[in-house]
């Protein structure tokens, strides 16, 4: 507790720096992911970040320094040569595009991990913190480092701005965008420098092994949540920063934990809670919907069966008792019986002496699934030329669906018709 | 009957395209007039697609050039128009209606500049005339297949091309979105814009276009509807394959051989 109110209170500045670097670099990454998901290209990503390490460990060896800019320099130049090569093995010969990436990850990555083993049995004192880079150190954020990451991080934000149109355009319609005149190859670059960008600053923060997950899951997440690219972007954005400003808090009060991973933690767990809570898309929203929907099948079939008891009486006036419902279709009581309270709360029902009655609104409500549920059986015997006996089934889940407007014109369309298939009367 | 015009509006000129060397449209010579409704109609794997898609430099092309207005593609974007087929685009892409009948106007924008506000009137104009107005704050993927292509065709009308290229858009539509469509490229043609259809149905080939060409990956005939659609020049399209060509194209796959010499 002490910790966290030391942390956020800010008052230490290298705790501000950490937190100014992790926010900048997880938000930064995760606005160029949201443009690498929507182009469907989320596993090239992995590959950038895997691609990195032989390329930091090179940048190392030949410099002999730790200078940020320098390692910098060579992480990107093996970050982008592994998405030439993609291109390249993907365009001329016949493998294809995942498993080239598959092929190009663990080939950069391995030799990645041999020159990191190689740089740590040389006993160079310099090398300490290179592992860094496996599993990444927010706190370690301090400095030249931060100056570096922060400023690439702050240009690919400013570059997603100023693209917006053009990479837009290029992620949902890329053949359309050729015929009016853009740049495309040119886009497809800037899109692939911006990716690998974003994979380098925040592999400081990460680590190479997680960084995917950070370009990928806050765009993926915030998904979600949101039908407007705009608002897409800027809640990727904060999810991303949420999530760095988490793992900055525990690089700085447990220096021995690895921040990737801690980091990644937090950000799937926001994208799981997304995943199940996001109003429309949803699994909860789902879950709730398809209930509701059972509801009022449920209700809508007990109005029925209601009005066609009353119908076949010819008495609508009186009332009926549960096991008289139940005789003529199987529900399970207790539903049933669930069902007639909630129908009686809403006022289509009345309770008379242990006996159920059709309220005026009840009624009503009854006799139009009877004969939506007749219409549609005479428009699949009519229209579908299906046979009478065949289109009770379909007419049980379609009179629960069918809209007022969808009813007018089927009865247009049949021409005002009265009497079903069976010959039964249309209410 | 392969009839050349005049000032052609666009001018295929020894066309052949390949996928993985296997020719699927061999040496097409092609001339449109202006101001038509063209219908581009043959059997499936014709390379009717292929044809627009060459035309819009969108595949690369083994031998042959492409030429609209008397100049290379690239000096008349602003005159062109596409629609590619409805299924090329996932639509649960995170953009409303609005937002992508806009995207019409990108290219007369150029890079980084902002749509303003005329572009958003055209757009908003372009979503009238396909009767979509009221669809323009919906999602995209909430459209049904007639409202997806009107919405691909508002986004070409906001582009005030001359010449519109589009692939297949009665596939997949209901009647009323065929009529309508029918109907306002109809008139685009009366305001002297040109029109070309790709089209799979024979039926209504005659009574939508007023030119037609016949394709079986190899250019069949190119006239007036009405000399155009006689029974041999269909039989020639739809009735037996060219199977010595298709033998010859795998061969040229199998053996990775050139289509041409020199390319």
């Amino acid at each position: 507790m002490q910790d966290f109110i030391e942390f956020f209170s800010f008052t230490d500045a290298n705790i501000r720096y950490v937190t100014l670097g992790s926010v900048l670099l997880a938000a930064s990454s995760a606005v160029v992911g949201c443009f690498t998901l929507l182009r469907k290209r989320a596993l090239v990503g992995d590959a950038v970040a895997h691609a990195v390490l032989p390329g930091v460990c090179l940048a190392f060896i030949l410099s002999g320094t730790k200078n940020p800019f320098i390692l910098l320099i060579g992480a990107f130049v093996t970050g982008w040569l592994s998405l030439v090569v993609i291109d390249y093995i993907t365009s001329r010969s016949r493998i294809k595009e995942d498993t080239a990436i598959g092929l190009v990850l663990s080939v950069f990555f391995g030799i990645g991990i041999l020159l990191l083993t190689a740089i740590q049995q040389t006993g160079n004192a310099a090398q300490s913190g290179l592992d860094k880079f496996l599993f990444g150190s927010a706190a370690s954020l301090i400095g030249e480092d931060l100056i570096a990451f922060g400023v690439v991080a702050v240009l690919l934000l400013v570059a997603v701005v100023l693209f917006f149109k053009e990479l837009t355009l290029l992620c949902f319609d890329q053949a359309y965008a050729r015929t009016i005149g853009f740049p495309v190859r040119g886009l497809e670059l800037l899109l692939t420098t911006l990716t690998v960008f974003a994979v380098v600053v925040g592999i400081q923060a990460v680590g190479v092994v997680l960084m995917a997950a950070m370009l990928i899951t806050p765009a993926a997440a915030a998904r979600f949540w949101t039908e407007n690219l705009k608002v897409m972007l800027v809640l990727a954005a904060l999810i991303g920063a949420f999530s760095g400003i988490a793992g900055a808090f525990v690089s700085y009060t447990a220096p021995s934990m690895p921040t990737g991973p801690w980091i990644v933690l937090i950000v799937s767990m926001i994208a799981i809670l997304s995943f199940a809570l996001a109003p429309g898309r949803g699994w909860v929203a789902r879950i709730l919907r398809q209930r509701r929907n059972k509801t009022r099948i449920l209700e809508e079939n007990l109005l029925k069966l209601l009005y066609q008891l009353g119908e076949l009486r010819q008495d609508y006036g009186s009332a009926r008792s549960l096991e008289e419902l139940l005789e003529r279709r199987n529900i399970p009581k207790s539903e049933a019986l669930g069902g007639l309270q909630k129908l009686k709360r809403q006022g289509y029902l009345q309770k008379d002496d242990g006996r159920w009655l059709l309220t005026p609104e009840g009624e009503k409500r009854g006799r139009r699934v009877v004969r939506l549920h007749r219409l549609w059986e005479l428009y699949l015997t009519q229209y579908l030329n299906l046979a009478s006996d065949h289109v009770h089934e379909d007419a049980e889940t379609i009179e629960h669906i069918i809209t007022p407007e969808l009813e007018q014109r089927l009865i247009e369309e049949l021409n005002y018709p009265d009497l079903d298939p069976h010959s039964a009367r249309i209410p | 009957m392969i009839l050349q015009v005049e000032n052609p509006v666009v001018e295929v000129h020894d066309l052949t395209v390949s996928y993985d060397r296997k020719p699927v449209l061999w040496g097409i010579d092609l001339t449109l007039p202006a101001g038509a409704l063209v219908g581009v109609i043959g059997p499936n794997g014709a390379g009717k697609s292929t044809l627009i898609k060459a035309m819009m430099n969108l595949l690369p092309v083994s031998s042959g050039y492409v030429r609209i207005f008397d100049q290379p593609l690239k000096q008349v974007y602003s005159r062109i128009s596409y629609v590619p087929q409805r299924e090329s685009v996932d639509w649960d892409f995170p953009a409303s209606v609005f937002d992508v009948v806009l995207m019409g106007r990108y290219g007369q924008l150029g890079l980084f500049k902002r749509p303003r506000k005329a572009d958003k009137d055209a757009a908003m104009e372009a979503l009238e005339k396909v009767g979509m107005q009221g669809f323009a704050n919906r999602q995209i993927s909430q459209l049904s297949g007639g409202q997806q292509q009107r919405v691909f065709l508002a986004r070409a009308l906001a582009q005030n091309a001359d010449v519109y290229f589009m692939d297949e858009p009665f596939a997949g539509v209901d009647i009323a979105t065929e009529t309508a469509i029918i109907q306002l490229l109809r008139l685009m043609r009366d305001q002297g814009k040109t029109v070309i259809v790709v089209h799979h149905d024979l039926q209504s080939a005659s009574e939508y276009f007023d030119w037609v060409v016949l394709l079986n990956m190899r250019l069949v005939a190119s006239g007036p509807t009405e000399q155009v659609l006689n029974q041999e020049l269909l039989e020639q399209t739809y009735g037996g394959k060219l199977t010595l060509l298709s033998k010859v194209g795998d061969l040229l796959r199998k053996q990775e051989f050139p289509a041409r010499e020199k390319s």
